[in-house]
């Protein structure tokens, strides 16, 4: 009995251990729980209010920017990075002055932005040979490409973002939950909405490579989704989101690798399954 | 420290003169001019889409006047943190995860500054606010499980955090019912002995009448400001509602048929 258990708990560890041999596996791990944690803590705001939309459409609108670097690289993968994270903050300032004062509806006019932008994008990337592979990765993600060089990036910008979230939580809070309360409070209001805005941005540039454009706003929406479903505290949101986030990038990345599974597509599905199964848990909770 | 600038105390709390307010195209308000002495209470009524809620937010500082002006204590409303406007319960997102000391301790934010975490001292203000209000018991709960009078309370707690000497509250009294009604002018009559000005914005008039220092009847110009008996006249009544006025039978008691949605009023932010 002792020697069948036993040996159940040696094929497990190996079972654990045995990806983390390659060092693109150990690299892609640590991107996808930084990932997480940053997604799940800005992505906590952007669900409170209800911008998941606007997350999408950022996400989508920095492919051409990514194209452009993408094309005068030649290639090269780490320089990436800053095209995406230049393109990100100026499509989400744009996106944001164009809400402000805008003679269309406010999602009709990101959604035009956003497709063409997209289309500009596809468009670039498409004129070298051997697009598809790389349109793929813009698009899904590749984490287990991410070079240590990468990884510093994200580590850096990534605890910036948090950083600046930590220093301004309560009027971040504030602006969110009641904006005339900030205006009366003399907050600078428009300030505030634009360094979110940009908080989003640089999270999506530093996302590039674990989930890619196209399933970025998953990894801003689900986690806090799936974390407001179990706790009514801020706080608290925050740290379950951070917590299901990087959950899902360790457990989606052992499906890729055992499954053969696209590793972005892999993360996204295990943070929405974590999602269904908390909603799931809450429906029965209250019925009982 | 965000700015916020000293009073003159020898102006009077809230002085606004010739203030008109446009938006869409038209006036929400017209040459309105008035002025508020320190501690009074006042009423402010008028039919939907009176501009009540424009007149709150110009005096608040949250909306721009197209001309004319607003003093709080001789200069502009942008410079004060200490008028607390309190919304419509409508208004509010009630699902936001946070508790009602949260809220309470937002009213807090201007008086801490940028980086600065509550101190001893902001909880000091907010558990006093709340026991002013009598929700101290409901301070660890999630704001949605508060009923009607209880998310008054809160908002107006969190004024009272906010060191608020001017209140401005949008229908506090509007789907609420009759004891809760009771329970927050009560409160409202408390708040005068800590010389809070307060203004209301409300549907009804006997409530006006019988609770308030001063009546102002509001149809985006100021159609009579005054002492309840002298204000509560039905010509003015009429200029003030038009149509919408019905009278009973028993008395002059005066009652206003009059839904509750200020659909006018609404601003986008």
């Amino acid at each position: 009995m002792i020697v069948v258990t036993m040996g159940m708990m040696n094929t497990l560890i190996d079972f654990l251990l045995q990806p983390l041999q390659y060092q693109f596996m150990q690299r892609g791990m640590i991107a996808a729980v930084l990932v997480g944690i940053v997604c799940a803590v800005v992505g906590t705001y952007v669900v409170l209010r209800g911008m998941a939309f606007f997350g999408d459409a950022l996400a989508h609108t920095i492919l051409p920017g990514i194209a452009l670097g993408y094309l005068i690289s030649g290639g090269a993968r780490d320089v990436l990075f800053w095209w995406a994270l230049g393109t990100a903050i100026l499509a989400a300032l744009g996106i944001g002055a164009i809400s402000k004062n805008s003679q269309i509806k406010e999602d009709t006019a990101i959604g035009i932005i956003f497709a063409g932008m997209f289309a500009l994008g596809i468009a670039l990337i498409s004129t070298v040979r051997s697009y598809a592979v790389d349109l793929s990765h813009f698009l899904f993600g590749d984490v287990l490409s991410v070079s240590t060089h990468s990884l510093w990036l994200i580590l850096l910008f990534g605890g910036l973002v948090l950083l600046v979230i930590f220093a301004f939580y309560k009027e971040f809070t504030t602006i969110s939950f009641d904006p005339v309360l900030a205006a009366t409070l003399r907050l600078p209001v428009g300030l505030l909405n634009n360094l979110l805005l940009v908080l989003i941005a640089v999270t999506v540039a530093v996302s590039l490579q674990t989930v890619g454009v196209a399933l970025m706003v998953a990894m801003l929406v689900t986690p806090a989704a799936t974390a407001s479903l179990l706790t009514h505290r801020l706080p608290r949101m925050m740290s379950l989101a951070a917590v299901f986030a990087s959950l899902s990038g360790v457990i989606g990345l052992y499906l890729s690798y055992y499954l053969s599974i696209a590793s972005g597509a892999a993360i996204v599905l295990t943070a929405t399954l974590l999602f269904i199964i908390s909603f799931v848990w809450k429906k029965l909770k209250q019925n009982r | 420290m965000y700015p916020h600038t000293h009073h003159q105390t020898n102006q009077p709390i809230l002085d606004v003169s010739h203030l008109t307010v446009r938006y869409n195209g038209r006036d929400a308000l017209e040459n309105i001019t008035f002025h508020l002495h320190e501690g009074e209470r006042v009423a402010v009524v008028g039919p939907n889409g009176a501009g009540k809620s424009t007149l709150f937010k110009a005096v608040a500082g949250v909306l721009q006047p197209s001309s004319g002006e607003v003093k709080i204590f001789g200069s502009v409303p942008n410079k004060h943190v200490c008028i607390g406007y309190i919304p419509q319960r409508s208004q509010v997102d009630w699902s936001f995860p946070v508790t009602v000391s949260d809220v309470v301790m937002m009213g807090r934010s201007a008086k801490l500054g940028p980086f600065n975490w509550p101190h001893k001292k902001d909880w000091e203000f907010v558990n006093h606010a709340l026991e002013t209000v009598e929700i101290s018991n409901l301070a660890p709960r999630q704001i949605s499980q508060l009923s009607g009078g209880q998310q008054q309370r809160m908002f107006i707690a969190r004024a009272l955090a906010q060191e608020s000497e001017l209140m401005l509250m949008d229908e506090p009294l509007t789907g609420l019912d009759t004891p809760a009604q009771e329970g927050i002018l009560n409160l409202l009559d408390r708040l005068k002995k800590e010389n809070v000005t307060v203004m209301v914005a409300t549907h009804d008039l006997d409530q006006a009448a019988s609770h308030f220092d001063r009546i102002m009847l509001l149809n985006h110009r100021i159609v009579a400001f005054g002492e309840p008996k002298a204000v509560m006249q039905t010509n003015n009544l009429i200029k003030a509602y038009g149509g919408r006025l019905r009278s009973t039978d028993n008395g002059n008691v005066l009652t206003v048929d009059d839904c509750c949605d200020d659909g006018d009023d609404e601003h986008s932010h």
